[in-house]
């Protein structure tokens, strides 16, 4: 992996470093227009949500969200704490499914089938839109097994097979070289970063093509943070990603397109240059320049 | 002033802490010589050998202080292991089940109605069960099997399944609670099936505390004297299947205690058999510890 950074100097003034291959500097055309904004991307649409409501018992955490996420781009979803961005997330692999109480009325469709209808396979769904948590949560067991746990379960047995995909997966998460030599130690072993990066091979393990990522850098520190960073570049040639994030910078470094949620409600969705140099709602603008939230 | 008193008040509260504390493991002690002194006699006044004692099947010591009775316990040893591991095997997968349900299928449920539920069996004293036993599942197993009598193994085996099947129960939930939820969450993220995480991720990792409640379990059927003395059939005989009559370590003390004079051989066989029962906890609870310890180990690695 390319590790050399530059400092690029930010339209307002500041400064942040960002990589050669970073989609925010390959991909500024925005040529999906929405009714929100301009959408950075191709034609192709991966995810809609059309009148999204959900009430976790009487609570409504999301408010009417209606949202096109565009395929093979990075869509970071910002926002106050509490105001529904992490909830909105999982519903996109029905791990609200997982809570009491929690009730959703509207669409959410993925390729254009409807992933809420009746009869929808909620492991294949969870298979295609793979989920990386907050806190590195490798299970307790070996580097190969954590890596093996999720084709294992979609039937793979195969030997070499698994090798492959061990090898494959890893590389894809920018760990291979660090840990190739001792795959059969504990996960448990790993640095927090290092842990945080298995977690990601984990996930695409299981050949998702949708990766959601709920604040995947915040309990990381900034080396590496900025390694994980540096793999979004990569990852969104092959999966469309999705990452929560509560630190703006990090949504400038590195998303395409940038949702900026507020008390259940998606208030601006764009592509992030827009969002970032002229958001076209004041309460956008407070968060944004750190006057709010 | 207020200082001063403040701090008098921090030593006095912990003196008072220490010596509570130290008390109990004086009395832990205490017992513990006190059983060595009384039952060593079948080896030290009475010289009979350990051997004797653990691998004979003759039971028969002299309740006077000439001795030269036999002391072999063999019967009631096998009596115990025997009724503990058939009960152990009855319950483990009623208790690994329940506890399986009521933390992972249906924990609101297990809260409010599995949860009380179990904590009743608990309260249910010993004699109330052997009691039932005697009169519900001693005849019941007579017809079923078509047996001369329902005493014996089989019986002795169901009560002690039922009476420590909340403590394993309890004991398994609580582990299998206390696996992160994070690991959950990965493994449904993964499009894992609920059964599937709960025998790759939960169980897997929730075993050691699992394995301390079996254990918990299994020391407390050991222990267990009444309902036991009341449905094994009491006869000082190796039990030839599951069904036939014995005895065992803790019922044969209950049994035979009041009658046996004071001092003599008889007397001490039994304070005998109350150290092996003594030797047999200290053992479970090493193993919870080597089995608590082990994981704990496993983690730092």
């Amino acid at each position: 992996m390319n590790l050399q950074t530059k400092i690029a100097v930010r339209p307002d003034g500041s400064q942040t470093p960002v990589h050669q291959d970073l989609p925010f500097q390959q991909d500024q055309e925005a040529k999906i227009q929405t009714a929100y904004g301009k959408l950075s991307g191709k034609e192709k649409i991966k995810i809609g949500m059309q009148n999204l409501d959900l009430y976790y018992g009487d609570f409504q955490a999301l408010k009417g969200i209606n949202m096109e996420i565009p395929e093979n781009r990075v869509t970071a979803f910002i926002g106050p704490s509490g105001c529904g961005k992490s909830t909105c997330l999982k519903t996109l692999n029905r791990m609200n499914d997982l809570v009491e109480n929690c009730r959703i009325t509207g669409k959410v469709t993925i390729d254009g089938e409807d992933i809420y209808a009746p009869r929808t396979d909620v492991t294949l769904l969870r298979k295609r839109a793979g989920m990386v948590f907050q806190k590195a949560n490798p299970f307790p067991m070996s580097i190969y097994d954590n890596v093996t746990y999720g084709p294992k379960i979609h039937g793979v047995k195969n030997k070499a097979k698994l090798d492959e995909i061990v090898e494959t997966s890893l590389q894809a998460a920018a760990l291979w070289d660090e840990v190739k030599d001792r795959l059969k130690k504990s996960a448990l072993s790993l640095s927090g970063g290092q842990q945080q990066r298995l977690c990601i091979a984990r996930t695409l393990a299981v050949k998702p093509d949708i990766l959601l990522m709920d604040e995947p850098t915040s309990a990381l520190d900034p080396i590496s943070t900025l390694k994980i960073e540096d793999l979004m570049g990569d990852l969104r040639k092959e999966y469309t990603v999705i990452i929560v994030t509560h630190n703006m910078q990090q949504a400038a470094r590195i998303a395409d397109n940038t949702a900026f949620f507020l008390l259940g409600q998606l208030v601006e969705y764009t592509n992030t240059t827009d969002m970032f140099n002229n958001p076209a709602d004041e309460r956008t603008e407070r968060y944004i320049t750190g006057r709010f939230g | 002033m207020k200082g001063k008193n403040r701090f008098r008040r921090e030593y006095a509260g912990r003196a008072v802490v220490t010596a509570f504390g130290i008390f109990m493991i004086a009395v832990t002690f205490a017992i513990g010589i006190f059983l060595a002194y009384k039952g060593l006699g079948t080896f030290t006044t009475y010289k009979h050998s350990l051997m004797e004692f653990l691998f004979s099947a003759h039971w028969n010591p002299a309740d006077d202080f000439q001795g030269g009775g036999a002391v072999g316990a063999a019967i009631f040893i096998v009596g115990s292991l025997s009724t503990c591991g058939l009960a152990l095997l009855i319950v483990v997968p009623f208790s690994l089940a329940s506890a399986i349900f009521l933390t992972e299928i249906s924990p609101r449920f297990g809260a409010h109605f599995f949860q009380p539920a179990i904590e009743i069996f608990v309260g249910i004293p010993s004699v109330v069960y052997g009691w039932v036993g005697t009169s519900v599942l001693v005849p019941a197993i007579r017809k079923a099997f078509h047996l001369q009598v329902g005493y014996g193994v089989l019986a002795a085996s169901l009560v002690l399944a039922v009476m420590i099947y909340p403590s394993i129960t309890t004991v398994a939930a609580d582990a299998i609670r206390s696996v992160p939820q994070g690991y959950r969450e990965a493994s449904y993220g993964m499009g894992s099936t609920r059964w599937q995480t709960i025998r790759r991720i939960v169980l897997p990792n929730a075993k050691s505390g699992i394995l301390t409640g079996i254990i918990l379990g299994l020391a407390r059927a050991f222990g267990e004297a009444l309902a036991v003395a009341m449905v094994i059939g009491q006869m000082k005989a190796f039990p030839r299947n599951i069904f036939s009559p014995t005895s065992n370590l803790t019922a044969t003390i209950a049994a035979d205690m009041g009658g046996a004079a004071e001092g003599g051989e008889y007397n001490t066989a039994l304070w005998t058999i109350a150290l092996l029962l003594f030797f047999i906890s200290l053992l479970f609870i090493f193993l919870i510890h080597l089995v608590s310890g082990k994981v704990e180990h496993s983690n730092e690695k």
